[in-house]
């Protein structure tokens, strides 16, 4: 990064099933309001908008950013939308990032969006995959056998999916945003759900949702001024990093991938990060199913790799147990997934904990954060480290 | 001196980024022996290939496509394989057309971490009823219901100009004319010909007012670009073509609501670009109707001089979602062969140019 860029605000919609008393567009500018709000500004002093979403055929149309330019106040400004599958919510937040980074724009407005129950997003992620029959029902059926791969691995019990499942949905119960609030929310609630995907039941299944996040991105003399004027601080960028790596070829690891290991190193480089449970105060991680907790805390290196179900089974990721490293405060992916925003979320909860804006699920003394969004089959990944102070 | 090695002025903090290989698929009608992935596979081959480098030399890879032309999501996941991005690599991607991710590369360029990033696109027209899959494009409450085709609305826009007396039919006929005799010196045009201008204005309407000759053909095609920023330009191409500005800008989208007959977001892109700074060479405009050119050039503020589409342009060649990398791609080859010193590409997107990009280039 030549400049450095901040957090200044921030917005999202109540997440639900069916936001059925606004349009997509009445959707998105609920969240860009929000986050102008948050940072004491209008759409008039936003210099672009940066949108991003996953599949346009979870809502019918074709690069929807082209009808939501007036809604997003973006007439007569550079508009970009970005699509890198489920990790777009981050890789839109980076994309939004660079603009005011590479010294190009003072203040960018940054929204992710998905009103999936416009069409029914399960079916839309049964890609048949080239040489494969097709036997996959939704994300979870692509995923469910790299879990049993994991749990095969390290020797994980059972149960540690079903721990996660409940720990994030206690944690959204502090989240007025989030989808799914189950106050009787228990390991027999969940083992009794149905069995969707071998291991996973259908409460250790992530929500379908409808819901917008939106960000704006200020450079550090537009930091500067939204503090002065909000009194809010902002939450700086300590680095930012995306990886890809092809759906399938023989040899390819897909419960540790070398991509999501590759990104977080050189995420960690740039942010300075050695010991990532120590130097971390909180983290955002995407797990749309539950088993994805401990395989993202050994990919991340929170732990050594085969160890990642033991942090989980100690409640070190849980908010309501005092755990050390708190995982997914807001609820996570498995309270709310708009899909295309789902990241997005990610990475804006990892800045309102850093600024002490969490509310309910706010961590105490929350310095430095780690948010991560991952797409396709396990494939894409991006990254960003925020923090309370300056870089 | 030789000037090998010396940079463009630049606004204060850019820093100098070239376009310095460029490559595209045979454009064709309808592709049905080779996917997106073997299409892009010897494009992408070539454009590494040109300059004698490979995948490893670039630190990010950025792509445009979307979704619909092919029918089913994810459609750039499987193009990747395209490139094999093996060790993992930094990439990412735009449901835009290229000349879209060539700016986000761009944008991270300017931040000095690397050197050199690859873009492409791709885009089959003939997956399914191009004309019905573009108007799910339009707004989902107001337009898309009415199922109005881009040559629907096009047409609407070249009688405003008819009615406001800005051009005439033969007007239309000319830009034609000339674009497809162009096009005859472009070995990947698609549908080239020497045909005067009155000859054209004996076609029937295919939408009144635009008759055959002022609508893009349908096309199949991929492109690919390499950025690469200050002394590795040199390294890997005699007479880089550096970006001096870039720009894009959207306009709102309900053709009602919009003065279709002139293009504010292509003039405050190009003011935003400087392509009035210094004379223009050569023009590559992304106008995939013949009228749309005009309403560029104008708003452009392109003179007499200015040598408009020498390759035929979206008339001769419109793959969805390359045809504006191509233009930028197609405008620094005359750079890099001295044909030009300074050239203008641009790049649309939504109905009726409501969405643009501008980019100037230069050569020292």
């Amino acid at each position: 990064m030549a400049e450095r860029a901040a957090v200044i605000g921030i917005g999202q919609t109540v997440c639900k099933s069916k936001r059925e008393d606004v349009s997509i567009a009445g959707l998105v500018r609920e969240a860009a309001v929000m986050a102008l709000e948050d940072a004491g500004l209008g759409f008039a002093d936003i210099d672009a908008v940066v949108v991003g979403k996953a599949p346009d055929m979870f809502e019918g149309v074709m690069m929807p950013e082209l009808y939501l330019a007036p809604a997003l106040g973006a007439v007569g400004k550079p508009m970009f939308r970005v699509h890198t599958a489920g990790s777009v919510g981050g890789s839109t937040s980076i994309v939004a990032s660079h603009l005011v980074a590479s010294g190009i724009h003072e203040r960018v407005l940054t929204v992710a969006f998905e009103k999936q129950s416009d069409s029914d997003a399960m079916w839309a992620l049964s890609v048949p995959q080239p040489f494969s029959a097709p036997l996959l029902a939704g994300a979870g059926g692509y995923f469910a056998p790299i879990i049993r791969a994991y749990m095969h691995r390290s020797g994980a019990p059972r149960d540690i999916g079903m721990m996660v499942a409940v720990k994030d949905r206690l944690h959204a119960l502090k989240n007025p945003y989030a989808h799914l609030h189950l106050p009787d929310i228990s390991m027999q609630m969940v083992e009794e759900s149905i069995m969707l995907w071998d291991p996973l039941h259908y409460l250790e299944s992530c929500p379908s949702s409808d819901g917008a996040a939106a960000m704006v991105i200020g450079s550090e003399k537009a930091a500067g001024a939204a503090q002065a004027a909000t009194g809010r601080p902002p939450a700086w960028i300590h680095g930012m990093a995306m990886r890809s790596e092809p759906t399938m070829f023989a040899g390819r690891d897909q419960v540790n991938p070398q991509a999501s290991r590759d990104c977080a190193k050189d995420l960690y480089g740039q942010a300075g990060i050695t010991n990532p449970r120590k130097d971390f105060d909180m983290a955002e991680v995407y797990v749309p199913f539950s088993w994805y907790e401990p395989m993202w805390l050994e990919s991340l290196g929170f732990c050594d790799e085969g160890d990642g179900w033991k942090l989980t089974q100690a409640g070190a990721t849980s908010m309501v147990e005092n755990g050390d490293i708190p995982w997914n405060c807001s609820g996570g992916v498995l309270s709310s997934n708009p899909i295309g925003a789902s990241g997005m979320l990610r990475f804006l909860e990892t800045a309102l904990q850093v600024r002490g804006l969490a509310g309910e699920h706010q961590v105490d003394g929350v310095r430095r954060a780690l948010g991560q969004a991952y797409g396709g089959g396990s494939q894409f990944f991006s990254m960003w480290v925020v923090a309370a102070d300056k870089p | 001196m030789s000037p090998k090695g010396a940079f463009p002025d630049l606004t204060s903090g850019r820093r100098p980024v070239g376009v310095v290989s460029f490559a595209q698929y045979d454009n064709v009608r309808r592709e049905d022996d080779r996917n997106e992935v073997e299409m892009l596979l010897p494009v992408v081959g070539e454009v590494f290939g040109n300059i004698g480098i490979t995948k490893d030399d670039v630190g990010f890879i950025c792509s445009g496509s979307t979704d619909y032309l092919i029918g089913g999501p994810f459609s750039f996941v499987a193009a990747l394989d395209a490139v094999g991005v093996w060790p993992p690599r930094a990439e990412s991607h735009v449901e835009m057309d290229g000349a879209w991710a060539l700016y986000e590369a761009w944008v991270l360029l300017q931040e000095g971490e690397i050197d050199a990033a690859l873009v492409y696109s791709f885009g089959r027209s003939s997956m399914g009823d191009l004309s019905q899959v573009m108007a799910v494009q339009l707004d989902p409450y107001y337009l898309a219901p009415l199922w109005p085709d881009p040559t629907a609305l096009a047409a609407l826009q070249a009688q405003a100009m008819i009615d406001k007396g800005l051009a005439s039919e033969a007007d239309f006929a000319a830009v034609a004319s000339r674009s497809r005799r162009s096009a005859l010196g472009n070995p990947k045009a698609q549908v080239a010909y020497d045909r005067s201008a009155e000859s054209l204005l004996e076609e029937d309407y295919e939408v009144a007012p635009l008759r055959r000759h002022a609508l893009p053909p349908l096309t199949d095609g991929c492109a690919a670009v390499v950025l690469a920023a200050g002394d590795k330009a040199y390294e890997w191409c005699e007479r880089p073509a550096f970006i001096t500005g870039i720009d894009h800008r959207i306009e709102t989208h309900s053709v009602g609501a919009r003065d279709l007959t002139e293009s504010p977001s292509t003039r405050v892109a190009g003011e935003k670009a400087g392509v009035a700074k210094k004379g223009v060479d050569v023009a590559e405009l992304h106008a995939p109707f013949a009228h749309q050119e005009l309403i560029l050039s104008a708003a452009l503020g392109l003179g007499d001089g200015v040598s408009v589409n020498p390759s035929g342009g979206a008339l001769a060649a419109n793959p969805m979602m390359s045809a504006g990398l191509i233009r930028i791609g197609e405008a620094a080859q005359r750079i890099w062969s001295g044909q030009a010193d300074r050239a203008v590409a641009h790049a649309t997107s939504g109905p009726c140019l409501q969405q643009n990009l501008v980019a100037v280039l230069e050569g020292v």
